[in-house]
């Protein structure tokens, strides 16, 4: 390995609220996972001194030495197949995979020992591990670099699938995901990394050993109103927060969930919202069909189905590989297409 | 293999990552002294064999006999392991057991990979591999949960530092390499032994496994039990390789082949593997040429693939009898000494009837429990659910 010295340690954060992006939140929270725990242990591809394709590890194996952030070979199952072991040993691992569709080949060792391993053996083994995913679309990617692959691991007993939308979020709840007792598939999309917040670090650290802000399990209203229902999750979350705001000014007022945590689904925010609201439109960028959508337009028709004033509808990619960079915002999730929705909700004024 | 002690382990490519771990700094290039790639990689021409089906010592340079005790303390779990195979496939014809993947004439393997292990070194077996793990020293009832159907696994593997034997062919490998990652971090001395099938060398992750051993330079010793069949596809058609163990030296790492129903010979060549990882040299791959005495499993018939005249050719060849006569002619195992190993077998077979004949109440309610630390809300509706139905039908109050 090259020598630890080469990058230097990154110098230490500046106090107070400062402009923080997504990736650097990633960053911040990795760093300090694993200065508090020392069974903490990042590994991947590049993610050594090249600090990941995304620089989400940054500087980790010039701080913490290449025990503890290391590349591997290239070779995913074998990433995630040692992750498995590595925690069956005391450690914490978490893992990169490069890009969404390049966990695939690691899909086995997810589906067939990462989630059934703790219920196999009644508990006795568990397996504290986070896999990291850059994932979906929205950054001009070539092919096999922008898929949604969320509902394959939401469809899969045992893993808890977390998709943050802000900078505040992609700290804390990796944090909270590198502490959790199961196996967790941390979402990043792709396209928020380089969204920024004014926050201050040190109070999100405090915040976070505090063990504060949960985002397992819970949902929060992004934007409160009063008319509709928008819910979303990951990158569509600042889409449908667009589209809330485009639609004040119309005079509509849109109330906007962030999901948060796929897996567990947070039923009560969601049906509190829609039962106030009477409508709801759920927006992702993943193919529509048999998706994390449907789950949730299923769920909020058993649970708010005297409440609703109109059918629960959905604004997601279509059904079709994911598209060639410049075809790909035909695809995605709109503000106009979310709008377009809305008024389609059988609005008695408008009838 | 041609283990060389001083983990010198020679013309492997400058390799940064195992240079830079702690007991993996030995390796060199273009050595003038030590021994070449092919020396210390290859497998030798052919598998070694310590006592012959005659049940007579074969000398070799390389690999000591283990003394008398140790094969005689040894013969015993061979014995023992057999019984466990017969009265595992009694049980599945009496109903008691869903399945049961024998292991009838591969005890000598099962055995050996039990036996070298010390007690904080980890053991990854697969569906096959139960007698190894009762050898281990698992309960053999625990073990049996799996193919009796009452949970997946039965056994603690924290306990015993034995996997859960595993289904999904050559995933398990990775595990190993992950363990003894973990515990080369942690500076812990531990030694993994991996077990896969010939048919499992084929997939993906037996390559990703022994690649990653190899690059990270941890303790793990690979076994494969070549027994020819991968349920009904020969190995011909699995790999066209001179041998299974030849595939080591691909990976940088030494390959041996060893006859796999020779106890002597896998003690001896897998311990030797065993010592050599525990002393910083790496991973080692091991192939042991053994058969397979009866089907893949009860679901199996394997009249449509081999003759049973191929099948006969393996009988001389039994693990146990030429042990027996090895042990004989030593004076070793007397006719008590045989008695009394009989009644361990018999034992044996006794607490599997038994327990295999009580019918333990399931709980319907662990359905839900260990999918996550803390149920969610989801689960916990679902849970509610069947409770219900179980009030309704009078399973429950
Ligand atoms: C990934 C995977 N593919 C297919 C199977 C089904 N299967 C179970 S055993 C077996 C043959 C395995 O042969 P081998 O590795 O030689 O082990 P053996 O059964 O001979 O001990 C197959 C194909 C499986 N368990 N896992």
């Amino acid at each position: 390995m090259t020598d630890t010295a080469v990058r230097a340690a990154p110098a230490p954060a500046k106090t107070g609220p400062q402009p923080v992006t997504f990736a650097k939140a990633l960053n911040a929270a990795l760093a300090d996972a694993m200065e508090a725990d020392s069974s903490v242990v990042m590994f991947g591809e590049d993610v050594g001194p090249l600090g990941g394709v995304f620089r989400i590890t940054d500087g980790l194996t010039a701080r913490f030495g290449e025990e503890r952030c290391f590349d591997t070979p290239l070779a995913e199952a074998g990433i995630m197949g040692m992750a498995v072991g590595m925690a069956m040993n005391g450690m914490r691992p978490v893992v990169e995979m490069q890009f969404d569709a390049f966990a695939y080949p690691a899909f086995e060792q997810v589906v067939s020992h990462v989630a059934k391993m703790p219920n196999r053996t009644k508990g006795r083994v568990t397996l504290p591990l986070v896999i990291r995913i850059p994932y979906a679309g929205g950054i001009g990617g070539v092919e096999h670099h922008c898929d949604s692959s969320e509902s394959y691991y939401a469809h899969t007993p045992g893993l808890t699938v977390l998709a943050p939308a802000t900078v505040r979020d992609a700290y804390l709840m990796l944090r909270e995901a590198i502490r959790f007792p199961d196996p967790v598939v941390f979402l990043e999309p792709k396209k928020l990394y380089w969204s920024k917040e004014t926050l201050d670090l040190e109070e999100l650290r405090k915040t976070a050993d505090d063990d504060g802000a949960p985002g397992v399990g819970r949902a929060v209203v992004a934007r409160t109103g009063t008319d509709a229902t928008l819910v979303a999750y990951g990158p569509s979350v600042p889409t449908a927060l667009a589209a809330a705001a485009a639609a004040a000014e119309e005079g509509r007022s849109l109330e906007v969930i962030d999901v948060r945590s796929i897996v567990p689904f947070d039923d009560e925010t969601v049906s509190a919202s829609v039962r106030k609201t009477g409508r709801a439109v759920v927006i992702a960028e993943a193919p529509g069909f048999a998706s994390v959508a449907s789950e949730i337009v299923a769920r909020i028709q058993e649970r708010c189905f005297h409440s609703l004033a109109a059918p629960v509808r959905r604004v997601t990619g279509f059904d079709i590989p994911y598209p060639a960079p410049k075809l790909e915002h035909y695809f995605l999730p709109s503000v106009d297409r979310i709008l377009d929705t809305v008024d389609e909700l059988q609005w008695e004024d408008e009838a | 293999m041609t283990i060389h002690s001083e983990s010198s382990t020679g013309n492997s490519a400058d390799n940064n990552y195992g240079a830079s771990m702690k007991d993996g700094g030995q390796r060199r290039k273009g050595q003038d002294s030590g021994p070449s790639a092919e020396e210390y990689m290859l497998p030798s021409d052919e598998p070694v064999q310590l006592v012959d089906p005659r049940g007579e010592h074969v000398h070799n340079d390389r690999y000591p006999l283990p003394d008398g005790e140790a094969l005689l303390a040894a013969y015993e779990k061979l014995v023992i392991g057999r019984r466990i195979n017969e009265q595992a496939n009694a049980l599945v014809r009496q109903g008691r057991m869903a399945v049961y993947p024998s292991s009838h004439g591969q005890e000598a393997c099962q055995v050996a990979a039990a036996v070298v292990l010390e007690k904080d070194d980890w053991l990854f077996p697969t569906y096959r591999d139960t007698v190894s793990v009762i050898t281990r020293g698992v309960d053999p009832l625990e073990v049996l949960t799996l193919l009796r159907g009452d949970w997946h696994a039965g056994y603690n593997p924290q306990e015993h530092k034995t996997a859960t034997q595993a289904t999904p062919l050559a995933t398990q490998l990775l595990h190993a390499v992950g363990v003894a990652h973990a515990a080369k971090l942690r500076g812990e001395n531990t030694v993994v032994l991996a077990m896969c099938g010939d048919g499992a060398t084929s997939e993906g992750d037996f390559h990703e496994a022994l690649n990653f051993a190899a690059v990270f330079h941890v303790p793990v010793v690979f076994l494969i039990q070549n027994n020819e069949y991968a349920i009904s596809v020969p190995l011909k058609n699995q790999s066209v390789a001179p041998s299974l163990a030849h595939k080591a030296i691909g990976y940088g790492m030494p390959g041996e082949r060893v006859d796999g129903n020779d106890l002597a010979a896998m003690l001896s060549v897998l311990g030797k593997a065993a010592d050599r990882a525990r002393d910083g040299g790496g991973p080692a791959l091991v192939e042991a040429h053994t058969y397979r005495m009866q089907a893949h499993t009860n679901a199996d018939d394997p009249s449509r693939y081999r003759q049973q005249s191929d099948v006969e050719q393996w009988v001389p060849k039994d693990p146990i009898s030429r042990m027996r006569t090895y042990l004989t002619n030593l004076n070793l195992l007397t006719d008590e000494v045989e008695r009394s190993i009989t009644q361990a077998a018999e034992h044996m077979a006794a607490t599997l009837r038994d327990g295999l004949n009580e019918d333990p109440e399931v709980d319907p309610m662990d359905l839900f429990e260990f999918v996550y630390s803390e149920k969610t809300s989801q689960l916990r509706e679902q849970a509610a659910l069947l409770k219900e139905e179980l009030i309704r039908e009078g399973v429950q109050r």
